[in-house]
């Protein structure tokens, strides 16, 4: 690769990488085949590998299930639902087997699965296209929860699920795939459960990722401020560690996520912060997050959804907080 | 032509041995004389071991069980008619199958006693592990098969669910998935009558279950499930035709002698003189005439066997309280994630401390 990507280019072109160096990778989904995908990020895959790559029915559950079966024959699947919150259809089959065929048989059967979904708000989608369900599928045991914010971050954390040996759901931010290029290294790898700091500083740590890390670092430009921003990527297992030293540092915290506030990660975050680094804080630390209504239709999506004047407002708030 | 007729559909039913025993000498399999006392041997294991685990649980030994008795033909029937290679993936009341293949009756108990143990799959036995919610496992059976036609092995998927899966739409999306993708994968429907306590006509208007196939473009047919020729007969017939990419919906018709599970009471939702007259028609006693008649059968050689099963269940019993005895609590922790994060390594560590922080 080494060439700019868009994110979504970046799917195909790992998806293409996985499939060329191991021929146990399968993609399917609806219409990932003939069409390359709603969202083409599987486009030209069918012609390449015509033997491993298929147009499913419709049908989630369906697509999430066999994966359970593939995955025994020893096959990797990747499968892609078409917007997230169609994988409800599918959560059962998720949370039932997918995340815990491991466990319940003490590590005799496994399910190294990649379910792929574009996800969040942003893009003037129809109703339940833009939802942002990551506390939902990190409250599952046995699942890994990847957001990723960039292209070359997609490469690498893409790469890194499909060859994970445990099932990953990879939540990509819809309103990124076509927002901006970025130079992608050939066979790149990142670790899951790592979090990046993607900003260094000293004065107030914010903890973002997927489309708002972006509204974020859009904030913080406009601020004087030396602002420590990390993007967790994996939201389960969370990199604790990264989060709770970067607040010991700084004392002050946001948390931003677009998915309502109630039982949202920002609790979760903010509850590891409670146990590790109460003592270093010296302001209760901020949630920004989406209201805790459905996402509207999208003539009353962009009043929903976090932005940056929302972010700068909180980290100001903190900031002057004694 | 304006209005035409454009798919007709008809369903057979196979029987292959008769209530009174006799047999349909064209249709009969050709099994030899060890093999069918083989199969007489595991559906008397089936048998005793539901009834030794009913009194277990009764007695506070054991957790919820579901017994199979009177579905002994549909299973170990089935089950025969698998290669050795051939993936078994089953509900939850499947121990009489899953005893012909690689699983002992002490895994069967550990599950029942609660141990993630008893759901291990055995060293290169093709398996899944029981699926506890109704009719979720086809969908694994659909791509087991799929994933065997993928890489070109002759391997196939046999499935098992019962009548009320039937009316669970992931049965349905596995029977779709079966046809559209040519998986190897053969689905047995036991409908026993009853899911817990809905009797079928409350489950579906359709006049048979074997006719679910139709709308999914697959083979459907229907066997007598208290006929264990019949089941091998069929069910190898569908292996057969699933090994070239054609799946088959086989619904064995047959009747849970006992309980849903032992958290329920038939008598409630049931007649007696009801499993009376399927008493009459038990699948093992139905073999076991054949067998006499045949010549192979004599008191001695049922003597020998039902010893043998009874020392067998015996040492299972013995073994699994033995395991149960050193069980360790914290091996809850292990097999989550290939490698432990972080944060459960701290749970798992504040649990074995115990009294100390919470995490």
């Amino acid at each position: 690769m080494a060439d700019r990507l868009r994110m979504v280019e970046a799917v195909r072109e790992t998806l293409r990488a996985e499939l060329e160096r191991d021929d146990s990778v399968v993609v399917y989904g609806e219409d990932v085949g003939r069409a390359g995908g709603v969202f083409r990020a599987t486009e030209g895959l069918l012609d390449a590998y015509p033997d491993r790559v298929f147009d499913s029915p419709v049908a989630e559950a369906g697509i999430v299930g066999v994966g359970v079966g593939l995955a025994a024959t020893g096959l990797r699947p990747v499968a892609e639902i078409q917007f997230q919150s169609f994988l409800y259809q599918g959560f059962h089959q998720l949370a039932q087997h997918v995340a815990r065929i491991r466990s319940r048989t003490r590590g005799t059967v496994t399910c190294p699965m990649t379910i792929r979904t574009p996800y969040g708000g942003g893009i003037h989608a129809l109703e339940l296209h833009s939802e942002s369900f990551e506390a939902g599928f990190a409250h599952v045991p046995g699942l890994t929860v990847v957001v990723p914010a960039s292209p070359a971050e997609t490469a690498g954390l893409l790469t890194a699920s499909v060859r994970s040996p445990d099932p990953v759901v990879f939540l990509e931010p819809t309103r990124l795939y076509r927002s901006f290029r970025e130079e992608v290294p050939a066979d790149h790898e990142l670790p899951l459960g790592e979090a990046r700091i993607v900003d260094s500083g000293e004065d107030l740590t914010v903890v973002a990722w997927g489309s708002m890390l972006r509204e974020t670092l859009e904030a913080t430009a406009e601020l004087d401020a030396d602002i420590e921003v990390i993007d967790p990527r994996t939201i389960s297992p969370l990199d604790t560690e990264t989060i709770v030293e970067s607040v010991r540092k700084t004392g002050r915290c946001v948390v931003v996520h677009e998915a309502p506030r109630t039982s949202g990660m920002a609790g979760e975050i903010i509850a590891r912060i409670t146990e590790d680094a109460f003592y270093y804080l010296e302001t209760p630390v901020e949630r920004i997050t989406g209201y805790d209504v459905p996402v509207p239709l999208f003539a009353r999506e962009d009043a929903y959804l976090p932005d940056a004047d929302r972010i700068e407002a909180g980290i100001r708030r903190v900031l002057d907080r004694n | 032509m304006p209005r035409e007729d454009i798919a007709q559909f008809t369903i057979r039913s196979v029987q292959v041995l008769a209530e009174d025993g006799t047999v349909d000498e064209d249709l009969a399999p050709s099994l030899s004389d060890d093999e069918l006392l083989d199969c007489y041997e595991a559906m008397k294991r089936a048998r005793r071991l539901d009834e030794r685990a009913i009194s277990l649980q009764r007695r506070g030994e054991l957790g919820t069980y579901a017994p199979a008795i009177g579905q002994e033909a549909a299973q170990v029937g089935s089950a025969f008619a698998m290669d050795e290679d051939d993936w078994i993936v089953p509900s939850f009341r499947e121990q009489s199958a899953l005893m012909v293949r690689e699983t002992p009756p002490q895994q069967i108990l550990e599950y029942a006693m609660g141990m993630e143990e008893g759901a291990e799959i055995p060293v290169d036995e093709h398996a899944l592990p029981p699926a506890i919610p109704v009719g979720t496992q086809p969908l694994h059976a659909a791509g087991v098969g799929w994933g065997e036609a993928i890489q070109e092995s002759p391997n196939v998927a046999l499935t098992y669910f019962g009548d009320g899966a039937t009316s669970e739409g992931d049965v349905y999306e596995a029977l779709n998935f079966a046809g559209v993708y040519d998986a190897q994968t053969v689905f047995l429907c036991q409908n026993n009558r009853y899911a817990i306590s809905t009797r079928l006509e409350d489950q579906t208007a359709a006049e048979t279950l074997a006719q679910k196939a139709i709308a999914a473009g697959i083979d459907g047919v229907r066997v007598d499930g208290n006929d264990v020729l019949g089941v091998y007969r069929v069910v190898s017939e569908a292996i057969e035709r699933a090994r070239d990419g054609d799946p088959t919906l086989v619904e064995a018709l047959t009747y849970r002698r006992s309980m849903h599970t032992t958290s329920d009471d038939p008598s409630v939702y049931r007649e007696a003189a009801e499993e009376d007259e399927w008493e009459a028609r038990d699948p093992i006693v139905r073999f076991q005439v054949y067998l006499e008649n045949r010549g192979l059968l004599d008191e001695e050689t049922k003597a020998t066997i039902d010893e043998r099963v009874e020392s067998e269940i015996a040492d299972a019993i013995d073994r699994v309280n033995a395991a149960r005895d050193e069980l360790d609590p914290a091996d809850m922790f292990r097999h989550v994630y290939a490698e432990q994060p972080p944060e459960l390594e701290r749970q798992a560590a504040a649990f074995e401390r115990k009294g100390d922080r919470d995490g």
